[in-house]
């Protein structure tokens, strides 16, 4: 029997504020533990949350890029529940009324658009981090406490595991893109759990949904994926029936196993939480944070691949990235040489550079003019393209005009025919014998003349015009 | 005459006017505690540097500064209300070597203005009763007439401006915990309107019916401490300022359902009429109204302020400070008897109720069904200020009780149908003294006004304390009185 899959996901990421959800303790990764904390986001006796505004903002401006609605009065609640790294016993977070609902998210598959549902967005606190290695006792680092969260809620619109992981990897770079969390996987800052159901291929009837806890990355998503479909797939073939349960994904045994069923489901006793006036969101802060939204991830890609024809697996790299779409987009609006060419810079050389050295675009010294001055000077034929990874390497390093760059490290292409034919005879005459295979039918021999003559120019001659003028003499000479 | 006898107006003029020192009051004051607190138990942890705060404070009003009304008088506070390096009990067990970290904002306030703290007041354990007895530590007796109870859950509070033991006392007010130990006492209880002073540092049960409140013997002593803990805070986001237009008319709304015979005693109700005809006399017009929802006050508030409590107490887990059993393995065990052990039963009981008002199932039928009866009511009251000024009403249906007097929690609880409904409605109310019942304890009355609209409530009472000769006589000056 055929089953078709249906796939939800629930996101959650840290945003990027300074200081925290509800009190002035900074937001910020990898401090030593319990040092960035206060009464308030400790849970002591007595303290009371303010709500960042910031946090409400940035909300907005994720439901806003998501195509949802945004509640024009919403609240926060409290979900209550015992764990020792939930200081208060309970998380303040949004139920019955979210901040955002009823969007949704494009994503591209196989060159085809999938619309994917986003239910809701809500905001809401992060809980602490438990420590085990430290022999029998468990130590508890509430530095995490009161970091601002979104939780992203999709419809299960998704087919397959390779929807869902281009759901995720749109989704980050989305965030990324409106500047709202770092998506820093390695840093826990985005964090998904998963439900799965299956039903008989063509039925219109959703199967029963099993959720998936404790999945750390969204590759980990893609094999926890993988294995409950196939689990699911292999109890519903051998005519078992799916209950209703919460299963807490391994990752390095490749397995999950029951955490919860729908018998001993938590009741969290939701209710308004009475320390926050309700949450009013105005059409001026709608305006403002929708001037924060740029074009996104997947209307670039489309862009890029249909309007300048680059590949979709380059196209990708380039938008589904902030900082190289923008350096993209800009060195092409300077409308100085092909899309194509400045493409291949970034996901060649620039991205190298990148990941060998560990630093983003804005810390090199490369702009998107001279990116484009750069392309234009090879388009031109000013400098070879050996000589244009020596000024990229100068650009990205120290920064620079191109012209000064090809200037002070004499990098100018010759195409002169005079230079060059005194070039190609210079050559022919100190290298015989490889004159004499390539009129003995070495035609490698000619690869080789032309290297000799790029090295004794130094790189500036003309490699087009040098092979040219070199077919010429080889052939004039057998005529004599 | 000793320096505790004085109001804090008498003796922040006498400060002023270098008649007498803090240092000299403080010392009344603690000789004071020494002799009283044997019979009366109303604090739990006294202030050790009082006497050394207090010549800082004389050696800086003789510097030049201080010229707050209340600096160098000594005020007693709560034990529900943090004071930072003093432990904050909220007479449980489970805080009862707590030692906060932080100044509640009200606290801040007494310390800039130099006011000096006397010690943290005894209570009902996390304030949930109206006697002081379900305190950890012991009951709080009524310094009129120690065999009987001080009320509460601010009953140190208020047994310590009865006795001296303090001038002025800060208590907080969840369901009319300022009001009925106050009225109990023969002394001026007020609650602030929700939102009129900063919660911040205050362990409430019921943060959104919870506030400070203020104690004192006059209603000139209430209204100076209101005003200087009301002062603004930035990080209580709930704090806003109303404001009502000023009427120069006094109409008094009576509301039937507050003064109906099958739930307030005779006595009570009589005391509240012959101060209401006092004030008759002086030209206020009184207005019978109805308010059909307060019938249900109790009822809605009993299923609000527990589901509040059982939220805002499931942080005692014995986790971060508090009570930690040591008879536990594991940590459902930790949790279970930390929890089991750090609580009273009282505390468990409404723990128990609030945890069932919010479960899947009865979520509908008592928790959502509350909140909407609570609007009901709030907008029946406020309808009803369109007709009047103030609402008056007893503060308690029935004379004070004996100490140690066993109830059961449903008498209990539906007594309170006088003063929650300005809790569940964000009212400031007023308790004052209005006669003394055949026990010989004093009963008050209660006086409520839309938020922003205090200044009425202080006129009023003033002018009640004026035409009734003092509260003084409330008291009786037996036992451990002033």
């Amino acid at each position: 029997m055929q089953f078709d899959t249906y796939i939800g996901l629930e996101v959650h990421a840290e945003l990027k504020t300074r200081s925290k959800i509800f009190c002035i303790c900074p937001n910020k990764f990898g401090s030593p533990a319990n040092t960035n904390v206060c009464p308030v986001c400790m849970g002591f006796p007595g303290a009371r949350p303010m709500l960042n505004r910031q946090v409400v903002l940035y909300g907005v401006r994720a439901g806003l890029a998501l195509d949802c609605d945004i509640a024009e009065f919403s609240r926060m609640d409290r979900k209550n529940y015992f764990y020792p790294d939930l200081p208060k016993a309970y998380q303040i977070s949004q139920a019955e009324i979210p901040l955002c609902s009823n969007g949704h998210l494009d994503i591209l598959v196989e060159n085809q658009l999938r619309r994917i549902g986003i239910e809701r967005i809500h905001i809401e606190e992060d809980a602490g981090k438990l420590v085990h290695d430290n022999g029998p006792d468990t130590l508890i680092d509430f530095n995490r406490c009161g970091v601002p969260l979104i939780e992203v809620v999709t419809r299960p619109d998704m087919r397959s595991s390779a929807e869902a992981h281009e759901f995720l990897e749109t989704l980050k770079s989305v965030l990324q893109f409106i500047d709202v969390s770092d998506c820093r996987m390695e840093e826990g800052s985005i964090r998904c759990d998963v439900n799965v159901s299956l039903c008989p291929a063509g039925s219109s009837q959703l199967g029963t949904r099993v959720e998936m806890k404790n999945i750390n990355s969204f590759s980990s998503a893609l094999r926890a994926i993988e294995y409950e479909t196939a689990r699911q797939d292999t109890l519903l073939s051998a005519g078992g029936i799916i209950h209703q349960e919460t299963r807490k994904w391994d990752d390095s045994r490749g397995e999950s196993f029951v955490m919860r069923t729908k018998e001993n489901v938590a009741d969290y006793r939701f209710f308004p939480e009475p320390d926050l006036a309700a949450i009013h969101i105005t059409d001026d802060i709608i305006n403002n944070e929708r001037a924060y939204i740029p074009e996104l991830p997947t209307a670039k890609l489309l862009r890029y691949t249909t309007k300048f024809g680059i590949p979709h697996s380059e196209a990708s790299i380039i938008a589904f990235d902030a900082e190289k779409a923008g350096m993209f987009d800009e060195a092409v609006n300077c409308g100085r040489c092909s899309p194509r060419s400045i493409c291949n810079w970034i996901i060649g050389d620039i991205t190298k550079y990148l990941n060998d050295s560990g630093v983003g675009i804005p810390d090199t010294g490369i702009t998107p003019e001279s990116l484009a001055d750069l392309g234009e000077a090879v388009e031109s034929k000013v400098i070879s393209s050996s000589a244009a990874k020596t000024v990229l390497m100068e650009l990205l390093t120290k920064g620079g005009s191109v012209g000064e760059i090809i200037r002070r490290l004499d990098l100018a292409q010759n195409s002169d025919t005079e230079y060059i034919t005194s070039l190609v005879e210079e050559i022919i005459s100190a290298n015989q014998r490889s004159v004499e295979d390539y009129r003995n039918g070495k035609t490698n021999a000619l690869g080789y003349l032309v290297g000799q003559c790029m090295r004794r120019s130094a790189g500036k001659a003309d490699p087009v015009e040098v092979k040219r003028l070199l077919n010429i003499k080889l052939n004039n000479q057998e005529d004599k | 005459m000793k320096l505790y006898e004085y109001s804090a107006a008498e003796l922040s003029e006498m400060l002023m006017t270098g008649k007498c020192s803090s240092a000299e009051i403080a010392y009344d004051v603690s000789e004071r505690i020494k002799e009283a607190e044997p019979a009366v138990g109303a604090y739990i942890t006294l202030n050790d540097s009082m006497l050394r705060d207090a010549e800082l404070i004389d050696n800086a009003r003789n510097r030049g500064g201080l010229p707050h009304p209340l600096s160098g008088i000594p005020i007693a506070v709560k034990d529900n209300i943090s004071t930072a390096g003093i432990r904050t009990t909220c007479a449980s067990r489970m805080l009862s070597s707590y030692i906060p970290p932080y100044d509640a904002h009200a606290v801040d306030c007494l310390h800039r203005a130099g006011s000096i703290v006397t010690g943290k007041t005894n209570m009902d354990e996390f304030a949930m009763g109206s006697a002081t007895d379900t305190s950890f530590f012991h009951t709080t007796h009524n310094p009129i007439d120690t065999a009987y109870s001080a009320g509460g859950s601010s009953g140190g509070s208020a047994a310590a401006v009865c006795a001296g033991e303090a001038i002025l006392a800060l208590g907080s007010d969840t369901g009319g915990s300022v009001r009925q130990p106050a009225s109990f006492c023969g002394i001026v209880g007020f609650k602030p309107a929700y939102g009129a002073v900063s919660r911040r540092g205050l362990i409430a049960f019921a943060p959104s019916l919870e506030q400070i409140g203020v104690m004192g013997k006059t209603v000139r002593d209430a209204e100076l401490l209101y005003q200087l803990i009301s002062e603004n805070d930035p990080m209580d986001p709930m704090m806003r300022t109303c404001s009502c237009k000023h009427s120069s008319s006094l109409r008094i709304g009576v509301p039937k359902e507050l003064f109906d015979s099958t739930i307030v005693s005779d006595e009570c109700r009589e005391a509240s009429f012959s101060a209401l005809r006092l004030l008759e006399t002086d030209g206020a017009v009184l207005t019978e109204i109805s308010v059909p929802k307060l019938r249900y006050a109790a009822n809605i508030y009993y299923v609000i302020s527990s589901a509040e409590a059982s939220s805002e107490l499931a942080r005692y887990d014995g986790v971060r400070y508090g009570h930690r059993s040591q008879n536990a393995a594991g940590l459902e065990s930790m949790y279970v008897k930390s929890r089991t052990e750090g609580f009273g039963d009282e505390v468990k009981r409404r723990i128990m109720l609030g945890t069932f008002v919010l479960s899947e199932g009865s979520r509908e039928a008592y928790y959502l069904r509350a909140l909407a009866a609570m609007r009901e009511l709030r907008h029946e009251l406020d309808a009803v200020f369109d007709s009047c000024d103030i609402i008056a009403a007893p503060t308690y249906p029935r004379p004070p009780f004996s100490a140690n007097e066993a109830q059961s929690a449903t008498d209990k609880y539906s007594a309170d149908i006088c003063t929650v409904p300005a809790n569940l409605a964000g009212l400031p109310a007023l308790s004052v003294p209005c006669g003394k019942a055949k026990n010989g304890l004093p009963v008050g009355i209660q006086l409520m006004s839309p938020a922003g609209a205090e200044q009425r409530l202080f006129a009023a009472a003033k002018k009640y304390e004026e035409l009734c000769g003092g509260f003084a006589q409330f008291r009786g000056g037996s036992g451990y009185a002033v």
